[in-house]
């Protein structure tokens, strides 16, 4: 484990660094490269999702599926870049990116009825019924302006949670 | 900054998910799941359950011009001299063990008190000359187990060695998982005579024989004392997981045993992901020393009211306070399962009761 930072260079790391726009610092960076060799156990390049499910603490959250999904099998530069979002320098901007993405399971730019839908379902499992969840849903979407055949874009995102106090970051530990 | 705080309790709780509990539902309290993407980030990028299990070799010293030809000299001298030196020490520990445990196994069957008896000293004579291997240096403290029924023997768990390391002072029968090579082939021909119990972790049926076969031994008064490590697995003597209650509901005295390796000599931890035991001994057999010390603390009883799991954590408490370890939520076997989805479900629960309570606040 000594050993990682002398396998990442400095070109590596103004790369990585670069690829996330400056979000992290080249020791947060040198952190995370750590934390990334300690995660992929046969130093394959990426962590497989099985390794990602081997951390207790992540493997027990109910979106693991769905960030499995977003993160497995991404190399160091993704990586970072993945986990740039949750900077204390990212924009809410990004952050409410993140969070689109997460809803937008299938990547096509928009979020349906069904997709909050299956959000809610991870986050609630068998303690509300179907037909709870859908009538909370559609109560709040019409009582924001919408109604259950709308979808929902990146703006529609970005309007509805806006700057209301979105607390989203990690600290990244360097020693 | 305090990294290592037990963060389980807080995660259940319903402060990890801030919602306000007295205001009506709206849409952006549904669509903000910043609070469940923060805590899987955070596990992404530290969490204290891959913290137990992550070796620590000492600090690199050897890093300028002149303490690095000192550090190749000391190479030189720990792989030529010392290593083959310990070889020798541990091969004529063996045989003279084998040359006199062999003929004591066999022809003494019928006299068992003088048998035992033998064959718990020759075994703290082996495991004295594999200490001796690696140059240990172990200092005992307190009261020296001793002989009684009802009482078993708990400490926390680093590498195999703790085993030998206890064995030198005291012929413990210990409850071990059953390996395979040349360790398992150990287990089931020397350490069987000293009653020693076997089990595989990986299959359940096993647990509950290994649990009679425990209530067993402890009742018989001239059985070897019993030594359990209720951690089930090697964890890297920074830090202890959770205790498993199955030593804690004998209904026995439970003596606990604390063991801290000095870290400066050599990183005593096995990690069995990334090397073998034989890989392990090789490594301990080519440092300066192995230093430890050993605490028998004192002898607790399940008190009035308290549960055995409770029982066990209080026991844990005692031990990391005396080690020096940092104690986390967690249980051993997560290094081979996933955990149950019964955590996953509690969350949920309690995202669930939230909404449905904010629901009714119209």
């Amino acid at each position: 484990m000594g050993n990682a930072s002398s396998m990442l260079t400095q070109y590596d790391i103004e790369e990585v660094q670069e690829h996330c726009n400056n979000l992290f610092t080249q020791q947060e960076i040198v952190s995370l490269y750590k934390r990334f060799c300690q995660l992929d156990r046969n130093a394959k390049g990426f962590i497989s999702a099985d390794e990602f499910l081997s951390v207790p603490e992540f493997a027990l959250n109910p979106l693991s599926q769905r960030l499995l999904k977003m993160v497995d099998g991404l190399n160091f530069k993704d990586f970072v870049a993945f986990l740039s979002a949750f900077s204390n320098k990212a924009s809410i901007q990004q952050k409410i990116e993140l969070i689109f993405k997460v809803y937008d399971i299938n990547s096509n730019g928009k979020v349906s009825f069904n997709d909050m839908l299956s959000v809610l379902r991870d986050l609630s499992g068998s303690f509300m019924s179907e037909k709870q969840r859908e009538q909370v849903l559609s109560g709040v979407l019409e009582e924001a302006g919408y109604t259950i055949d709308s979808f929902l874009f990146l703006d529609d995102f970005i309007k509805v949670i806006g700057n209301s106090g979105l607390k989203m970051e990690v600290d990244v530990h360097v020693d | 900054m305090d990294i290592d705080r037990p963060n389980i309790e807080e995660y259940l709780t319903p402060d990890s998910i801030h919602t306000p509990l007295h205001q009506k539902l709206l849409l952006r309290d549904l669509l903000d799941i910043s609070p469940v993407l923060t805590e899987a980030a955070g596990a992404i990028i530290d969490d204290s359950f891959t913290r137990c299990f992550k070796s620590n070799p000492p600090e690199r010293w050897n890093w300028n011009i002149y303490l690095f030809p000192l550090w190749c000299f000391g190479v030189v001298v720990r792989y030529g001299i010392l290593f083959p030196v310990r070889v020798l020490v541990l091969t004529i520990g063996w045989i003279i063990f084998l040359s006199s445990f062999v003929p004591v196994h066999f022809l003494l069957k019928g006299n068992n008190k003088w048998r035992r008896k033998l064959e718990r000293y020759l075994v703290e004579l082996l495991c004295s000359f594999f200490v001796a291997s690696w140059t240990g240096v172990v200092k005992y403290h307190g009261p020296r187990p001793s002989i009684r029924p009802q009482q078993v023997f708990v400490a926390n768990h680093t590498s195999m060695i703790d085993f030998i390391v206890l064995e030198q002072m005291t012929a413990f029968a210990v409850i071990m998982q059953k390996h395979p090579g040349w360790v398992g082939l150990i287990q089931s021909t020397i350490l069987d005579s000293l009653g020693c119990i076997w089990f595989n972790r990986t299959e359940a049926a096993d647990r509950e024989t290994a649990a009679r076969k425990l209530s067993e031994h402890i009742k018989g008064s001239d059985n070897n004392p019993l030594l359990i490590f209720p951690e089930g697995t090697c964890v890297n003597n920074q830090y202890t997981v959770m205790f498993k209650k199955g030593a804690f509901e004998l209904g026995c005295t439970v003596c606990p045993v604390a063991i801290k390796y000095n870290k400066i000599f050599v990183d005593a931890f096995w990690n069995s992901r990334q090397q073998s035991f034989t890989m392990h001994l090789f490594r301990l057999m080519t440092s300066w020393a192995v230093v430890c010390d050993v605490w028998y603390l004192e002898p607790q009883n399940l008190k009035p009211g308290e549960t055995p799991i409770e029982f066990a954590e209080r026991v844990r408490d005692i031990i990391s306070v005396r080690a020096g370890l940092k104690k986390v939520p967690w249980d051993g076997y997560l290094k081979y399962s996933r955990p149950s989805p019964k955590h996953t479900e509690q969350k949920q629960q309690i995202f669930a009761e939230s909404v449905l309570r904010r629901l009714e606040e119209k």
